[in-house]
């Protein structure tokens, strides 16, 4: 099967400049979304505690918050049903140090009366650890950030490396936009959502790159636009086919993965649509916006191989004793 | 033209270790390395505990002071007022000024990483502060081995107990089958399992009722409550000895059939109670466990061999718990949560059973979606899949890896990702195919084109799965080790294995048929 079978260049560095807009629009409402309605951190980074509770059928939701309300301790927890009818997800800021009894044994006292239950899951983050993990999740963001500036200004050059990392932000900021627009809970698999679109939308921007790269060394005209469109339109194919494949397995981690990493599928969903976009759309006209030269490129380029050759002169004539 | 080749000889390697080390995972056979699968998928208990080691230090104190008196009573030097101050220092008046050089050099013999310091005749005695740090490095090293000594005991199979960072304890314990056991080996976890032999203020014990702690406190003792009733104890602080001198500690039954614990002293803590027992007939002595009274009988004979029991209306299941936590000795300073997950059985079965699924219908799509785009190409990059996907299991077997929820999540996406590299490649094959280029160049040339961007590609996931594994805890350190192994090994399945493939069907394929073979229909291949 064919689909995409290149005929001629797309011109898309024309049209940049609206794409950039969308991405801009996209961004603002993402950073307005994040500012005033603010992410909902779940218990791994705010600290509380989690209950699941699994009823045998249709799980009485509205006696469940009847007893827990009756618990002064308990005010502000939340019930929902999680996943399907029969379980409910019990949610609270309290946390206790306890080991003898915690409030996994103080629900399952708390509920006894509602029906015939299994707890089956009690997650509790003291707000200390919580706000270790904070930390920790954003120190991690960063250094994956940071690694990957290193190795892309090592493999390609330092515009590369800031577009690759500009599209990045691009795609981690939407894909967080989208997390509050949708009232998803912010937990560690959130993050572990968010770093994985990190490598991902990256390796797609990358392949894009490294056309671009072959392209300045193969294609006689200097001009970087056309440059741009003739390695994007050759790699449009697998940017395509490839984000496909990816969007279908995460859309079926999505619907059949169960519950509790519907949260990490979704962030993933989002991060693939806008990863695909930004590197085909976003990334190189970062590049040129950056000012980089192909002349200027082709030039070092040409600089360094006088270089290697002179140095191996020197060798030889060192080996031949001449010198 | 040769057939074969190094590249598919490799790949057939690689392809036989995945099946050879993934069976016993797959089968999950008795023998045999195999993936562990995390606490998630198979429910458990996994606890971060933090420990107050002041605590060991006020009870390093204690029983300083517990030496101190013992050494003096020992060598008939005469003190008084020894008491414990802030919980870190011990005081006590010497009235005696001839006895001062041979208390000193007792002290400093007997009771090593102290500083004494005196003021006239009284003195006070502390813990230097290297030793302070060693009592603390040597309560959680302590409580490691405890708490592993009593999960063991209590017969779970293969529970992790292991210190994280400085001070903080990791607890894994799977297999765990209802909440009320999970609870129970909460309990003992926690149970601090302090046993102290107290006398009884005798003096003083009559005012017990209304006296206050700190008027307790300025006679040097202290008032505990008894652990069924509401009756309150004056006791001496300094006790006549702790668990610390326990041997043994066993399951007994009463006269009345009630269940007892009997435990038996070592040689110096028999000697400490026989002669504490026969200059105190007719006193009291109270069974003080965890700042509990459990008994406080009058002692009416000096009592040798260092059998005691105590009694206390237990529960047969709490006193066979109460015996493991004695025998595999107290903690040395409390412990309490930082972090707590535990998942039902239940709950972790119907986790595998989504994400099995999910992984099933992924695979499926991506392997009839390569094919109906590809065709035999198609067919070439879903045996590399296969390949990785068994070289996954092989690895994360033979390492005896665990397997997460989020590390499920991590296999199914590098589904996804693994055909990646064979997309790209047949992308840049199918480039020089339109370019007129023979099937044999294509194939050289589109694997040469291609691996470049491979490369910078996985490296540059690879960086962020590592970065991910570093500073992620728990399962999400699963999905980082699903995904960097799935990443390297599809260099080798997707990268070597294909091209292999390739090379040795050569000579089979029809340049005549390339729309069966690459899926295109290219007017100009020769």
């Amino acid at each position: 099967m064919e689909v995409f079978k290149y005929k001629k260049p797309l011109s898309l560095m024309s049209k940049s400049k609206r794409f950039g807009l969308v991405s801009v629009i996209l961004l603002v409402l993402s950073l307005g979304l994040i500012l005033t309605k603010g992410f909902n951190y779940g218990i791994d980074f705010a600290g509380g505690t989690l209950v699941q509770v699994k009823y045998e059928g249709k799980a009485p939701i509205d006696k469940v918050r009847e007893a827990i309300g009756n618990d002064k301790n308990y005010e502000g927890a939340t019930v929902t049903y999680f996943g399907s009818e029969d379980e409910v997800v019990i949610r609270t800021k309290m946390s206790s140090k306890s080991l003898g009894e915690d409030i996994g044994d103080k629900m399952r006292t708390l509920l006894k009366d509602t029906g015939n239950f299994k707890v089956r899951r009690v997650d509790m983050v003291g707000a200390k650890v919580g706000s270790e993990l904070r930390e920790k999740g954003l120190m991690s963001m960063l250094l994956a950030i940071i690694g990957i500036l290193i190795y892309v200004s090592f493999r390609f050059e330092w515009r590369f490396a800031i577009a690759s990392v500009l599209a990045l932000v691009h795609d981690v900021t939407i894909a967080m936009g989208a997390v509050v627009l949708f009232g998803i809970e912010v937990n560690l698999d959130t993050l572990a959502a968010l770093l994985t679109i990190l490598g991902y939308s990256l390796n797609d921007t990358i392949i894009v790159f490294d056309r671009i790269r072959e392209g300045i060394r193969t294609i006689k005209d200097p001009d970087l636009g056309a440059i741009i469109d003739e390695s994007v339109t050759r790699t449009l194919s697998r940017t395509t086919l490839t984000s496909l494949t990816t969007f279908f397995v995460v859309l079926t981690l999505f619907l059949f993965g169960g519950e509790i990493i519907r949260g990490f599928s979704f962030t993933l969903l989002v991060g693939v649509v806008v990863g695909t976009y930004s590197s085909i759309f976003v990334a190189s006209p970062i590049l040129m916006w950056l000012g980089f030269s192909v002349s200027d490129f082709r030039l070092k380029e040409a600089e360094k191989v006088k270089r290697e050759k002179e140095k191996e002169k020197m060798r030889a004539m060192y080996e031949n004793g001449t010198l | 033209m040769k057939t074969l080749n190094f590249r598919v000889i490799l790949f057939a390697f690689a392809l036989i270790f995945g099946i050879v080390f993934s069976i016993p995972s797959l089968t999950q056979s008795e023998s045999g390395k195999k993936i562990t699968l995390g606490l998630d998928l198979q429910g458990g208990l996994h606890m971060l505990l933090g420990i107050k080691s002041e605590i060991a230090i006020e009870s390093r104190t204690k029983s300083m002071a517990a030496s101190v008196k013992y050494i003096f009573d020992d060598e008939e030097i005469i003190f008084d007022d020894l008491r414990m101050v802030d919980g870190k220092q011990i005081t006590f008046e010497l009235l005696d000024a001839d006895d001062v050089a041979k208390a000193k050099e007792l002290l400093k013999k007997e009771l090593e990483g102290t500083v004494l310091s005196e003021d006239g005749l009284k003195f006070s005695l502390e813990m230097t502060a290297e030793e302070i740090t060693r009592t603390k490095q040597n309560a959680i090293k302590q409580a490691v081995d405890t708490i592993r000594n009593r999960l063991n005991e209590f017969g779970l199979a293969e529970p992790t107990v292991a210190k994280q960072g400085e001070d903080k304890i990791l607890v894994e314990v799977p297999g765990i089958k209802t909440q009320e056991d999970e609870q129970r080996i909460r309990e003992l976890i926690a149970r601090a399992a302090h046993l102290q032999l107290m006398a009884v203020d005798e003096d003083r014990a009559a005012r017990v009722a209304t006296m206050s702690v700190n008027e307790a406190k300025s006679f040097g003792d202290v008032i505990l409550p008894d652990v069924n009733t509401q009756e309150r104890y004056l006791l001496r602080q300094i006790p006549v000895l702790d668990g610390s001198m326990l041997t043994d500690a066993k399951v007994g039954f009463d006269e009345n059939n009630q269940p007892v614990i009997n435990f038996t002293l070592n040689g110096q803590g028999a000697k400490i109670f026989g002669d504490f027992t026969a200059k105190s007939i007719g006193k009291r002595m109270a069974v003080v466990l965890d700042n509990k009274v459990y008994s406080a009988p009058s002692i009416r004979e000096r009592i040798g061999g260092g059998r005691v029991q105590i009694s206390g209306n237990f529960k047969l299941e709490e006193a066979h718990d109460l015996a493991i936590a004695l025998r595999s000795g107290a903690l040395l300073a409390p412990v309490y949560v930082m972090e707590k997950r535990s998942v039902g059985p239940s709950l972790g079965a119907d986790s595998i059973k989504a994400s099995s699924m999910a992984l099933a219908l992924g695979f499926v799509l991506v392997v009839l979606f390569m094919i109906l785009y590809y065709g035999m190409a198609g067919v070439v990059a879903n045996v590399a899949l296969i390949g990785n996907l068994f070289l996954i299991l092989a690895i994360m077997s033979l390492f005896g890896a665990t397997l997460t929820l989020p590390g499920m999540a991590g296999i199914v996406l590098t589904v996804g990702m693994a055909v990646d590299a064979n997309v790209i490649i047949n992308e840049r094959i199918r480039e020089l195919l339109y370019a007129g280029k023979s099937v044999a160049k294509s194939i050289e040339d589109g694997y040469s084109n291609a691996f470049t961007a491979i490369l910078d590609a996985n490296v540059t996931t690879l960086i962020a799965a590592v970065v991910l594994y570093a500073y992620g805890t728990g399962a999400i350190k699963g999905f980082a080790l699903t995904m960097s192994i799935g990443i390297l090994a599809s260099m080798l399945t997707a990268i070597v294995g294909t091209h292999g493939i390739y090379q040795w069907i050569l000579p089979r394929i029809d340049k005549k048929k390339l729309n069966f073979w690459f899926g295109i229909k290219a007017e100009g291949a020769k």
